[in-house]
């Protein structure tokens, strides 16, 4: 690393990015091998050998403590005191340095507001301040963009640009391509804990992709075209709120036929999971209607959704997927264990459980020793294989894949991606929604933009990449046109 | 805390432990991600010298895991409950006074009142060898078997309650409102023998229902913490109770002191082997309650989801399991049992009417029981044994050897130390791999 | 963390409507002033009710015609109530609420003294303030044991057996001695064992702390007790005399009039108790040591990447609160009794409810503590002019109090986040 220099990280999910800069930091210990500053050998035993050496960090969950103020959170482990060994806080001067840092690189935040009121983009802010506060040269950015929209994306750009200037290095991580062109002087790519190359940002985006990757991407999947039935899932003026009372969900219209797929595409965090979640009933919607094969299903509980026909493999797997505790065939029956032939009344059938889990361990290729393994010590793709063996083993009418390869292996990525076409073969309506554009354009038949709880544009798979990206940032082809002829064209709020 | 669910998978914390050491194969799973990385790291497994067929032996004695460690927590309370012996007798301390001058004075009497005490515990508990007649030789079984029942109603019931994912601290005050309940509807009632008996302990369920349906709702409904309130609902049972007891209908009329009229003869349980000794039908249903208990957990569809929601409720929410309910329902029948437990203290032979000690401790104990019993039902029934043993010895070994009861509890609340801690007890007897199913933290839920 | 992951994608935030929580507080109160003022009003009878500013009848008093008082205050009471109703700014919340419950107690009181038997309708305001205090000294301190352990994101369930042990070795070694600061200093040790065990098998063994906690009183009670009756019971003499602190007066502050007599002529560890709430205040609130404590509690793993040793301090603060509630368990055998079997009685019990009623914060829980020992002195009271009023009704106050507490009808308690979570690193 030099100084003055914006270094990105290049990775896949799971590459060993967030491991290595957690080494870094001193979070974690090397097993072997050095760490060297200014040409010295540093052993780190901790996070505070880290930051005497002047390496900050910005995690990609924030590690803020919500309820304390800004001020607080910059202070504590290096609190400005007064009064000696008493140790009596020096507020006064710790809000004063939260001003000047913020002042400095033009990051605005009120030293007194409380963490768990502000937007997740000031709280970022916040991080990189406490970095600051804290002298460092060299700051570590974990995935610093997967939580925020695309003008604060920007804004985070221009953030790292002026501390640039200010002389600090910057290790940036990601798997975002295009912000990695947009700002690196260097990429270093890893894949499975190696470095694997190191590239200039001059570098197209094929061959950056296909360094992180490993063999050259297969982004489509064998598929024939479509022939959509009719419509099964009808969602209109759909508006839900978040778990904050925030509006997540503001008039959502679509629809899904039968024997078609239908992607949602967007930023993480515009109200995909909210959308899915209360078509599965698990969230109350405010207003709206939400039909399935012409039966008004909202305001049913989520057993009697997936009753009538929906398979639903969640977007947090180990949350809300799997009871890691259970056996591989007890989750297999999670969601149909009161139904013939499983259980009968009051009692289940441990013998029928126990059949039938064994023929789709078998059918879904999921790799464990036994069907009475805890499903907790399965790897993440075998874990997801269960969910959808789960789903795709009873007759559905519509199925609702949320981020359904995410933290998967690449074979386990194709044979999900498989099961989800064979689905929608045999006439079943399909939802896909996932972050990563790839995937979307590789399955679907259609595409549906979320930007900020609406959906801002319904386009066709043979869509040109950058169109959809602009979508996804919420820039509709209207409004692009319009933003062409000036800089600034990300905001349209 | 313990595994709440330990008949399909072991605790988080081990699963970490035992996947990472898997994953030391320098083979990382691809999409395992960080972890896999992380996992790497650890040390590759020495190889290590083939072990002869006595050592294998031994090691997997070592690290028969349940039953083992049981056996060696016991030991060691037994050990420490010796030193407090010890220490708490002036004579034998003092001649520790002059232990280099005389080693065996202080060994001799140590042991002397060790040795004792401890074989007064089991003379009262198990068999007495100089006890001559039916009777006497059966009379130690027969109070063990009385402890035992109440205990095995409450350790069910804390136990059920942790396998559906809360921590049942009430089944004290459950218990409490179930004997008021029962004693009621056991004075009160003028009913037919057998009729009466089991309205009698239907009132004593409903009762204890009815008090963990409470925090039940309040769980389900608020959100508010299980642990706080059934912990504060056991000290509002304890008032009810010592008011009730007072007022006019309850009260015994000939009676100035705190204490309610006797449940008729129609309302209590029946003795198993005679007048003499004192074990009455409620081991019976206790064993069937046991019996019960088993196959809701692992034979029903109701326990399946509550095992769900103990584990992982968010995905059984995400699966169309009511989780409000289960939460409702779980405690409701936690109650039930302890409301039984309850009962079986007014309604067997422990006493006839209500005290305000009339419940003794038999909710804190279930909490015990429970843990000891690895919150699986058998485990709860073998545990409350143990532990109704130990009651019943105790006695024994206060009045003939005038050790007080209170090293009983002591006994207890060490036992399960030692239990709850495996890492402590491998510590101290160098155990390999003993994967016993500790008392873990995946319920360590907090308030 | 899943409030962090929630990103910024709208404003609309749904209204409250009409029914606020002030609001509602509002009818609450409104229904209890209205029932004070006809029910108790009712109950009331005809002679006067008297609140005397010392310990007996004489002396200076506050008097009020018992029916008068009872409606009046009744009325009061639903005042505030209709006051809350009516939408007033937020900083008068406080004030109306704490006006309109006060005014409903005092509408109680004046029924129940002015229907006291004859001669007895009087009620010593000295005695019933002494009694409240001291009745919620063992409170104060347990609460604040709770404070430090779980700020710091340890539960403790153990406090009964801390304040038991702390007791129990206070009286065996305060004995022993004859010195009550060795008594002191062996109480404080004594509190601090139970709650070294605490912390060893919670934070090293990672074993759960509520049951850890449970099971920690229940071998307090066992030892205590075991030991209570094989020494003291057979010599009380040489084990279970411990010499007591006498009473410390402060000058100029115990001639305050009420308060004086009542709180600065005696008991030292009352000064101690109230002392400490003051201390844990500050230190939390405005010291480093106070915010890494805070921080541990809510987000270890943050502490932790800016360098706070996070085990190492939990371990001292629940070391220190087995301190403190050691020091409370002495302030049984080294000023009022002697020991005796499980003396403790649940009060630890309470003191954790006190915790949670106060909200985790050290001034919070004075208050619940004095709440619930004023719920006891009243009860104790009410015992002695033969009130109709059971006794045990008023024992439960406190738990009932803290079950609304904690069913969010009495406001939000919110515990630190990381209360109970063992941290462990990487």
């Amino acid at each position: 690393m030099e100084p003055g220099e914006i270094h990105a990280l290049l990775g896949e999910n799971g590459a060993g990015k967030s491991t290595l800069m957690n080494v870094l930091y001193g979070l974690y210990q090397p097993d072997e091998g050095e760490i060297l500053v200014d040409g010295e050998p540093l052993k780190l035993k901790g996070p505070s050998d880290a930051i005497a050496a002047g390496i900050g960090m910005v995690h990609q969950h924030f590690m803020l403590v919500p309820v304390f103020t800004v001020a607080e959170n910059v202070m504590l482990g290096a609190e400005q005191v007064k009064g000696g060994i008493t140790g009596f806080l020096d507020r006064r001067r710790a809000r004063r340095e939260v001003a000047e840092v913020s002042g400095r690189y033009n990051l605005r935040v009120d030293p007194d507001a409380v963490i768990e009121d502000l937007p997740v983009g000031i709280q970022q802010r916040v991080e990189i301040v406490k970095a600051l506060t804290r002298d460092v040269d060299l700051l570590i950015l974990d995935e610093p963009t997967a939580v925020l929209t695309p003008q604060e994306t920007e804004e985070l750009l221009a953030v790292m640009r002026s501390l640039k200037a200010a002389g600090k290095s910057i290790v940036f991580i990601t798997h975002k391509l295009g912000e990695v062109k947009a700002i690196a002087d260097r990429i270093t790519v890893i894949r499975r804990g190696k470095t694997v190359g190191t590239a200039e940002p001059s570098a197209s985006r094929d061959e950056l992709a296909a360094l992180m990757v490993g063999r050259s991407v297969r982004l489509t999947v064998d598929k024939q075209p479509a022939t959509p039935g009719k419509p099964i899932l009808e969602v209109s003026g759909l508006v839900v709120d978040d778990d904050r009372q925030v509006r997540a969900v503001d008039g959502v219209d679509l629809t899904v036929h039968a024997g078609e797929v239908l992607g949602i595409a967007g930023v993480q965090g515009n109200g995909q999971t909210e959308l899915i979640e209360t078509i599965m009933g698990l969230r109350p919607a405010l207003a709206g209607t939400i039909t399935l094969d012409g039966e008004a299903v909202h305001g049913w509980p989520t057993k009697k959704v997936l009753r009538a026909g929906v398979g639903y493999v969640p977007e947090d797997r180990s949350v809300d997927g799997v009871v890691k505790e259970f056996s591989v065939a007890e989750n297999l029956v999670l969601d149909i264990y009161d139904q013939p032939p499983f259980g009968k009344g009051l009692s289940l059938k441990p013998d029928a459980i126990a059949k039938s889990a064994k023929e789709r361990i078998e059918q879904f290729d999921v790799r464990t020793s036994s069907a009475e393994t805890p499903v907790g010590t399965l790897s993440g793709g075998n874990q997801q294989k269960v969910i959808v063996a789960r789903e795709l083993s009873r007759p559905l009418k519509l199925f609702i894949a949320a981020q359904p390869t995410r933290g998967v292996d690449v074979g386990s990525i194709e044979f999900i991606h498989s099961r989800v076409i064979r689905e929608r073969d045999i006439g079943t309506a399909v939802m896909v929604v996932s972050s990563e554009l790839d995937e979307v354009i590789g399955l679907a038949d259609r595409i549906a933009v979320m930007y900020r709880g609406r959906i801002i544009g319904v386009v066709g798979p043979d869509t040109p990449r950058e169109e959809i990206g602009l979508l996804m940032a919420g820039i509709t082809p209207d409004s692009a046109t319009a933003a062409a002829d000036g800089p600034g064209n990300e905001d349209e709020a | 805390m313990s595994n709440p669910n330990p008949v399909s998978g072991s605790p988080d914390k081990e699963l970490a432990t035992e996947t990472q050491e898997t994953r030391a194969i320098p083979t990382p799973r691809a999409g395992d991600g960080e972890h896999a990385v992380t996992a790497t790291a650890t040390k590759e497994p020495a190889a290590e010298p083939r072990p002869s067929l006595g050592r294998l032996f031994l090691e997997n004695l070592w690290a028969a895991n349940t039953v083992t460690v049981t056996v060696l927590a016991v030991l060691l309370a037994m050990l420490v409950g010796a030193v407090l012996i010890i220490v708490s007798a002036p004579d034998v301390l003092a001649t520790y006074g002059y232990i280099t001058a005389r080693p065996a004075d202080a060994l001799n009497s140590s042991w002397a009142v060790v040795s004792d005490a401890y074989a007064n515990l089991f003379k009262g508990a198990i068999f007495d060898p100089d006890a001559s007649g039916f009777t006497a030789a059966l009379g130690p079984i027969s109070e063990t078997l009385t402890y035992t029942a109440p205990l095995v109603f409450t350790g069910l019931s804390v136990a059920l309650a942790f396998r559906g994912g809360l921590f049942n601290i009430g089944a004290q005050g459950q218990a409490t409102i179930g004997v008021v309940l029962a004693a009621a509807a056991g004075f009160a009632l003028p009913l037919p023998p057998g009729v009466h008996l089991l309205v009698a302990l239907l009132a004593g369920a409903v009762g204890g229902a009815i008090w963990g349906f409470i925090p039940g709702i309040l769980k389900a409904r608020t959100g508010a913490h299980e642990v706080i309130n059934t912990i504060m609902l056991n000290y509002v049972a304890v008032y009810f109770l010592a008011w009730i007891i007072l007022q006019e209908g309850v009260h015994s009329p000939d009676r100035a002191d705190a204490i309610s009229k006797s449940v008729d003869a129609s309302a209590q349980l029946p003795r198993l082997l005679g007048a003499d000794l004192r074990v009455h039908a409620g081991i019976l249903l206790a064993v069937l309650a046991t019996g019960f208990v088993a196959w809701l957990l692992n034979r029903s569809t109701l326990g399946f989801e509550l095992r769900a929601v103990g584990a992982n409720p968010d995905a059984a929410r995400t699966a169309g399991i009511s989780v409000t309910k289960s939460y409702v329902l779980v405690m409701a029948i936690a109650g039930l049992l302890a409301g039984l437990g309850g009962s079986n203290m007014v309604l067997g032979s422990t006493a006839d009417s209500l005290t305000p000690q009339v419940v003794a401790q038999i909710g804190f104990d279930g909490i015990l029981v429970a843990l000891l019993g690895r919150v699986k039902p058998w485990g709860v029934l073998m545990a409350a044994l143990l532990f109704g043993a130990l009651q019943a010895g105790g006695n024994r070994m206060q009045s003939y050897s005038g050790i007080s009861l209170e090293l009983v509890t002591v006994l207890q609340a060490l036992i399960v130390i030692f239990i709850a801690a495996p890492a402590l007890v491998k510590a101290i007897f160098q155990l390999r791999a003993a994967r016993a199913a500790r008392l873990q933290t995946s319920l360590a839920k907090g308030w | 963390m899943s409030t962090m992951t929630v990103p910024e994608v709208a404003v609309t935030t749904v209204d409250e409507g009409f029914w606020t929580r002030t609001r509602k507080i509002g009818v609450v109160l409104l229904a209890l002033g209205v029932l004070a003022a006809g029910l108790f009003g009712s109950f009331a009878t005809d002679r006067e009710a008297r609140f005397t500013l010392s310990e007996t009848e004489g002396g200076a008093a506050l008097t009020i015609h018992g029916t008068t008082g009872a409606i009046l205050f009744g009325i009061i009471a639903a005042a505030a109530g209709v006051a809350l109703l009516a939408g007033v700014p937020k900083r008068w919340f406080g004030v109306l609420l704490g006006v309109g419950l006060v005014a409903f107690v005092v509408s109680f009181l004046c029924w129940q003294v002015s229907a006291a038997p004859e001669g007895r309708n009087f009620m010593p305001l000295v005695n019933v303030v002494r009694g409240t205090f001291l009745l919620a000294l063992p409170l104060i301190f347990g609460a604040l044991a709770g404070v430090l352990c779980e700020r710091s994101g340890v539960v403790n369930v153990a406090i009964e057996g801390q304040l038991l042990m702390g007791a129990f070795s206070g009286a065996l070694f305060g004995s022993l001695s004859g010195n009550v600061w060795v008594g002191l200093v062996a109480a404080a040790i004594g509190g601090a064992i139970i709650s070294l065990l605490l912390a060893v098998f919670a934070i090293r063994y990672l074993v759960d702390q509520v049951v850890m906690g449970i099971v920690l009183n229940l071998l307090a009670v066992g030892v205590t007790g075991f030991l209570y009756e094989r020494l003291m019971q057979r010599d009380a003499m040489k084990y279970n005399s411990a010499p007591r602190f006498s009473n410390w007066e402060i000058p100029l502050l115990k001639d305050i009039p009420l308060l004086g007599p009542a709180l600065f002529r005696g008991n030292i560890f009352l000064y101690v108790g109230l002392l400490l709430v003051l201390v844990i205040h500050i230190g939390l609130f405005r010291t480093r040591w106070g915010l890494r404590t805070r921080s541990v509690g809510e987000h270890p793993t943050a502490a932790d990447t800016l360098g706070v040793k996070v085990l190492r301090l939990r371990y001292r603060n629940v070391i220190m609160a087995g301190l403190v509630a050691g020091v409370g368990g002495a302030s049984y055998t080294l000023a009022m009794y002697s020991f005796t079997k499980n003396m403790i009685g649940g009060k630890g019990f309470i003191a954790l409810a006190a915790l949670i009623f106060g909200r985790w914060s050290p001034t919070g829980a004075l208050l619940a503590a004095l709440f619930f020992g004023f719920a006891d002195q009243l009860a104790t009271y009410l015992g002695a002019v033969g009130s109709s009023i059971p006794s045990q009704f008023l024992a439960m106050l406190p738990y009932l109090a803290t079950i609304l507490a904690v069913a969010g009808l009495v406001g939000k308690v919110r515990a630190p986040a990381a209360d109970g979570k063992p941290y462990i690193k990487g």
